[in-house]
C-alpha cells in the first residue's frame, strides 16, 4: 500500500492507505482525529474542512494521498498549545452560533479562513456568501454569521500583534 | 449563590459548546468497537417490484467479506412495529402491513434495504455490495397518494386493499354540515403540504456490539430516544429481553424528528454482531440517508370554510391524503390524525369543524414526524384559506384575525377538534409582531422596492401548536400503544454537587445547560457543579426521549418533582441536625435553616450527612440523597404566536428574498431566552426552507430526483436573513414550571408567513394560493404568464 506523511496538527505521521482513501478518512480513522465530520458524499455541507498549509479545503474530497508532504490543521489544533481557544471558537460560543454541533468544526475552519484572507473587514452579506459552502440545519445562521462578524476585530487584533 | 445569575431566565452560554467547538464531541460514527466490522446495505433501485433471485456468490467471494444477510436469514426475527393505531371511521383498526427488517420477497420503495454486507473494512463492503445480483420484475409503482387510491391501482402490500391504511374522522359532521348550510359564503382551497426531507448534519449511525461473556447486547445509536429503541426492538423486533440490552445514543447531531424512530438498521447491527460475534458498524452515506431516512408531510388537502354576512367562521370541512409511504415508521400513523387535525381550529373560535383523512400507501421512503410533525401542516391548511377568504371578500388580514381570534377571557377553550386549549393571549402576540415589523410602513417599502423594480409582498400567520408530548391517558385513548411520560433521577453527591438522569435526550437543544439552570434555582447549587446525563438505557432508569418540544415541559417538569423530594428529604436530615421539627425547616438560597433563627446547615453539609453520616436518624430515614419522579403531563401545552414575513422578488429571476422576518412567540416560561431564541430562528430558517426552497420530488418512474445536496435545496446563509424573534408569554397553566415549548414553533408558524407573503407580492397577477416551495422558476413562470401551470 502507498504511504502517505503529513504535519498534522503540527505532528509529523506516516500512514500507509489504500490509494482510494480520502483525507478525511486517514485524519478520522487513521489518526483519530474525529472533530472532522462527513456529512454528505458530494462536497456540499463543508462538516470536514480543515486547512492545508493555510487554505480550508474540504476533506471529503481530496484523496490522502494528495495531502503528501502538507501541513494539516484540523479542528483539534487550533486552539492554543495552553488550551486558550482561538477567537472563532470563543465567539461561537459567546454568540451561540452551534447547537447540535456537527457542521461546527467545518464551519469553525471555514471561517477562520474567510476572516483570515480578508483583513479590510467583511460585510454581514459578504460573511453569508462566504459560507456557501457550509451547511447547518440547526441554527439558521443567524448567529453564525453574528460569531463570524464578531471575531473579526479579535482576529485581526491577535495577527497584528 | 453564584456570581453571576445562572438561574431560571438568564442567558448562560452552553456547557456542551466547549466540546464541540474543540472536535471533541462524541458521535456515533465517532465510536469505535475492537474488532468492529462494517456493513453496507444493498438498497433496492426500483421502486415496486418483485425480487426474482439474489445471487452473493460472487460478493461473497471478494476480499475481507465477513457475512452477507437477506430476508431469509431474518426468517425469526419481528418486523419493526409501528407506536400509533388509529382506527378508521366505522371502528375497525387501520390496515397495519409487516414491515420487515430486510426486504422479503418484494421491494416497495427505492432505498428499501435487501441484502446486509458485512467485511473487515467499509470499502470492501461496498465492493461486495456492488458485486451482488439481484433479479427484479418490476411492478407498477405510486409516488402520489392520489395514484396510490386511483381505482385499480396494484397494490404496495396484499393485506392492504386500495393502498389504503385508514380512512379516519374527527369533529362533528352533523354540525358543520349545518354551519355551512346556514353559510352566507363559502370559501374553499385546494393544497399540497410539500413532501421534505429533515437531512440532520449527522447521517444516521448504528453499531451492534455483543459481549459474549455476559450475553449482553449493546447498540450505538444516533436516537432521539434510545430508551424506545430498547423497548421496540428488545421487545417486538428481536425478542432481547430489555436487562440484556443496552442503547447508547451519545453525542447526536440534529434530528427533526427523523431520528425519533425505530430503523431497520438498527436491528440488523444489533442482531449481526450476536450472529457474528464482533461488532458491525453502520454508517449511512448522505445519498442513502435521502432514501432511507422518513420523510416529513406530504399532504394533498382540500379546505372549506363556511362564514356569515360579517365574515364570523361557522364551519370548516376538510378532506386530505396523508401520503404514509411504503411502510409505517413508528409515529407515521398519528401525525396526519392526532397531531395535524386537532390543530384544525388555530387561534380561532370556528364552532364546527369536521375533516376525514386518507392515509395512503406508496413506493416512497416512509413518511413520519419532521420537525412540527402534522402542526405545520394544519397551520398551512388554516392560515393559508385565512387568507384565501380575505382574497375572495377583501376583507383585512389582520381584522379578519383579530375579528375571530379565541378571546382572551376564553380560557380553558374546548376546541371542537378534542383538545383543550389551557392558556394563550393571540392579541398580544399579535400587536407586538405588527410593531416588531412596523406593519403599517409596509405601503412605503413597497413603493420604495417597486421603484427599484422589485415586487414586494407582506404575510403573516397567526398560528397554534400542541406539544409537552403528551397526555399518557388521552394519547391512549387517541391510540398510542404507549404512554408518553417523563422520568429524572437527581443523585446528589456526597460532596453537595448534582447529577441528573434524564430520560430526554439532547441532540442540538442544550438540555446540560437549560437543565442545570434548573437545579440551580431550584437547589441553589452552581452551574458548574451540575451534570446532567441522557442517551445511556444503563444509566438513566427509563424515558421516552425528545420530540414534540416535550422536554423541558415533560422532563425538566419530573425534574421539579424529584428535586422536591430532594427538598424534602434534606429538610428532613437538617431538622435532625438542627434538633428542630420539619415544619420549622426551610429551604431557601441553598441552605436548610431553622425557620427565624441563624441555624442553618448547607446544602452540602446535608448531602454529606446523607451519605456518609456519624450523627443521622437512621432508625426512621434511609441514608442517601437520590430521588426518581415521573411526571405525566395533564393536556398537551399551546404555544403559538405572530409570525410576519416580507419578501422582495425580483421578477427578471423570480428569486423571492425573505427581506424581513418578525417572529413573537408563547411558549411560556422561558428558562435560557438565548437557547430559546436559537431555537426558534432555526425553526424559522426550516420553515423558510420549505417555504421558498426544499422540496423532496419523485419523477413518474418512483425515483426520487432530489436525492443529494446538489439537487435537494437546503438553505445557505445567503438564502436567509436575519430573523428577529419576540416573545409574549403566557404560562402553561398545568405544569410546575409553566413552560410550553420552542422547539418547533419557528417550523410551525413561518411557512404559511412566507406563502401568504408570496402571493401578497404576486397579487397583481391575479395569484390566490401557492403550493410549496415558492422556487424561482415557479414564481418566473406566474410573472411571465404562465400563472396555472405554475402555481399548481
Amino acid at each position: 500500500m502507498p504511504q502517505v506523511t503529513l504535519t498534522v496538527n503540527g505532528k509529523t505521521s506516516s500512514v500507509e492507505v489504500e490509494a482510494r482513501t480520502l483525507l478525511v478518512e486517514l485524519l478520522r480513522d487513521k489518526l483519530g482525529l474525529t472533530g472532522t465530520h462527513v456529512g454528505c458524499d458530494t462536497s456540499q455541507c463543508g462538516a470536514c474542512v480543515v486547512h492545508i498549509d493555510g487554505n480550508s479545503v474540504k476533506a471529503c474530497t481530496m484523496l490522502a494521498l494528495q495531502a503528501d508532504g502538507t501541513k494539516v490543521t484540523t479542528i483539534e489544533g487550533i486552539a492554543a498549545a495552553d488550551g486558550t481557544l482561538h477567537p472563532m471558537q470563543e465567539m461561537f460560543r459567546e454568540h451561540h452560533a452551534l447547537q447540535c454541533g456537527f457542521c461546527t468544526p467545518g464551519m469553525v475552519m471555514s471561517a477562520i479562513d474567510l476572516v483570515a484572507k480578508n483583513p479590510q473587514g467583511l460585510s454581514e452579506d459578504e460573511i453569508r456568501h462566504g459560507l456557501e459552502g457550509n451547511l447547518c440545519r440547526c441554527t439558521g445562521y443567524h448567529n453564525i454569521v453574528k460569531a463570524i462578524d464578531a471575531s473579526q476585530s479579535l482576529m485581526h487584533a491577535k495577527a497584528a500583534e | 449563590m453564584n456570581a453571576v445569575f445562572q438561574g431560571i431566565g438568564a442567558s448562560v452560554r452552553r456547557t456542551e459548546d466547549l466540546r464541540f467547538i474543540s472536535g471533541n464531541g462524541n458521535y456515533t460514527d465517532d465510536i469505535n468497537r475492537p474488532g468492529q466490522t462494517y456493513t453496507i446495505f444493498k438498497r433496492s433501485d426500483r421502486p415496486h417490484a418483485k425480487i426474482t433471485g439474489i445471487d452473493s456468490t460472487a460478493a461473497s467471494a471478494m476480499p475481507g467479506v465477513v457475512a452477507i444477510f437477506t430476508a431469509a436469514d431474518f426468517a425469526g426475527v419481528g418486523g419493526l412495529p409501528c407506536g400509533w393505531q388509529i382506527h378508521n371511521k366505522d371502528g375497525s383498526p387501520m390496515a397495519e402491513p409487516k414491515h420487515p427488517i430486510l426486504a422479503d420477497g418484494k421491494v416497495r420503495h427505492v432505498g428499501d434495504p435487501v441484502v446486509m454486507v458485512i467485511a473487515e473494512t467499509k470499502q470492501q463492503a461496498r465492493d461486495a455490495a456492488e458485486a451482488l445480483v439481484i433479479g427484479y420484475e418490476d411492478l407498477p409503482s405510486y409516488s402520489a397518494s392520489r395514484d396510490a387510491l386511483a381505482a385499480g391501482a396494484a397494490a404496495v402490500h396484499d393485506d392492504a386493499p386500495g393502498n389504503l391504511c385508514y380512512d379516519w374522522h374527527i369533529g362533528d359532521k352533523d354540525a358543520t354540515d349545518a354551519a355551512f348550510a346556514k353559510a352566507a359564503r363559502v370559501v374553499k382551497l385546494d393544497l399540497l403540504n410539500s413532501r421534505l426531507i429533515a437531512n440532520p448534519m449527522e447521517p444516521r449511525s448504528a453499531i451492534g456490539d455483543y459481549d459474549r461473556s455476559g450475553d449482553m447486547h449493546t447498540l450505538y445509536t444516533t436516537s432521539q430516544n434510545p430508551h424506545v429503541i430498547r423497548l421496540l426492538m428488545g421487545a417486538f423486533v428481536l425478542g432481547i429481553p430489555e436487562h440484556k440490552l443496552r442503547v447508547v445514543a451519545p453525542d447526536v447531531g440534529g434530528g427533526f424528528g427523523t431520528k425519533i424512530f425505530h430503523y431497520a438498521e438498527e436491528a440488523a447491527v444489533t442482531w449481526a454482531a450476536a450472529k457474528i460475534n464482533r461488532p458491525v458498524k453502520w454508517t449511512s452515506d448522505r445519498s442513502e440517508a435521502f432514501i432511507s431516512d422518513a420523510h416529513g408531510r406530504d399532504h394533498d388537502s382540500h379546505a372549506e370554510m363556511a362564514l356569515d354576512a360579517d365574515n364570523n367562521f361557522l364551519g370548516m370541512r376538510v378532506s386530505t391524503m396523508a401520503n404514509l409511504g411504503a411502510y409505517l415508521s413508528t409515529f407515521g400513523p398519528a401525525v396526519p390524525t392526532y397531531l395535524y387535525a386537532t390543530l384544525l381550529a388555530g387561534v380561532y373560535k370556528t364552532p364546527a369543524i369536521y375533516c376525514e383523512v386518507k392515509a395512503v400507501f406508496t413506493n416512497t421512503v416512509p413518511v413520519d414526524a419532521y420537525r412540527g410533525a402534522g402542526r405545520p401542516e394544519a397551520s398551512f391548511l388554516v392560515e393559508r384559506l385565512v387568507d384565501a377568504i380575505c382574497h375572495d371578500t377583501g376583507a383585512d388580514p389582520v381584522a379578519l384575525r383579530r375579528q375571530n381570534f379565541i378571546p382572551r377571557d376564553a380560557f380553558p377553550y374546548q376546541t371542537p377538534v378534542a383538545v383543550q386549549y389551557d392558556s394563550g393571549d393571540y392579541f398580544a402576540t399579535l400587536e407586538t409582531a405588527l410593531k416588531n415589523a412596523d406593519y403599517a410602513g409596509f405601503p412605503a417599502r413597497k413603493a420604495a422596492a417597486a421603484a427599484k423594480g422589485k415586487l414586494r409582498g407582506i404575510g403573516l400567520s397567526t398560528y397554534l401548536e400542541a406539544c409537552g408530548i403528551a397526555p399518557s391517558k388521552l394519547v391512549g385513548q387517541l391510540g398510542a400503544r404507549a404512554g408518553l411520560y417523563e422520568v429524572a433521577n437527581v443523585r446528589v453527591n456526597p460532596t453537595g454537587s448534582v447529577t441528573v438522569f434524564t430520560g430526554t435526550h439532547s441532540h442540538g437543544q442544550g438540555h446540560e445547560t437549560t437543565f442545570a439552570q434548573l437545579v440551580v434555582d431550584q437547589l441553589g447549587v452552581a452551574h458548574n457543579q451540575v451534570q446532567i446525563v441522557h442517551g445511556d438505557t444503563d444509566r438513566i432508569p427509563f424515558g421516552m426521549g425528545t420530540y414534540g418540544s416535550r422536554s423541558l415541559a415533560v422532563g425538566g417538569s419530573a425534574m421539579v418533582k424529584a428535586m422536591d423530594k430532594i427538598i424534602l428529604k434534606g429538610r428532613k436530615i437538617a431538622a435532625h441536625l438542627l434538633e428542630a421539627s420539619v415544619e420549622d425547616i426551610e429551604f431557601k438560597d441553598g441552605k436548610f435553616s431553622v425557620a427565624g433563627t441563624d441555624r442553618a446547615k448547607t446544602f452540602g453539609e446535608i448531602a454529606l450527612t446523607a451519605y456518609v453520616p456519624h450523627n443521622y436518624p437512621i432508625e426512621t430515614l434511609e441514608p442517601g440523597l437520590d430521588e426518581t419522579a415521573f411526571y405525566d403531563p395533564a393536556n398537551f401545552t399551546f404555544p403559538g404566536g405572530c409570525h410576519i414575513c416580507e419578501v422582495e422578488i425580483d421578477p427578471d429571476t423570480g428569486v423571492t428574498s425573505v427581506v424581513q422576518f418578525v417572529a413573537v412567540d408563547d411558549v411560556g416560561r422561558v428558562i435560557n431566552p438565548m437557547i430559546v431564541e436559537g431555537q426558534i430562528q432555526g425553526g424559522v430558517a426550516q420553515g423558510i426552507g420549505q417555504a421558498l426552497l426544499e422540496h423532496a420530488v419523485y419523477d413518474a418512474q418512483g425515483q426520487l430526483l432530489s436525492g443529494s445536496f446538489m439537487d435537494y435545496t437546503m438553505p445557505r446563509a445567503d438564502n436567509l436573513s436575519n430573523i428577529s424573534v419576540g416573545t409574549e408569554n403566557t404560562l402553561c397553566t398545568h405544569n410546575p414550571l409553566g413552560a410550553k415549548g420552542c422547539g418547533e414553533v419557528g417550523a410551525i408558524g413561518s411557512p404559511p408567513a412566507v406563502i401568504n407573503a408570496v402571493v401578497n407580492a404576486l397579487s397583481a397577477y391575479g395569484v390566490r394560493h401557492m403550493n410549496m416551495p415558492a422556487s424561482a422558476d415557479k414564481v418566473w413562470n406566474i410573472i411571465n404568464g404562465g400563472l396555472r401551470a405554475a402555481a399548481e
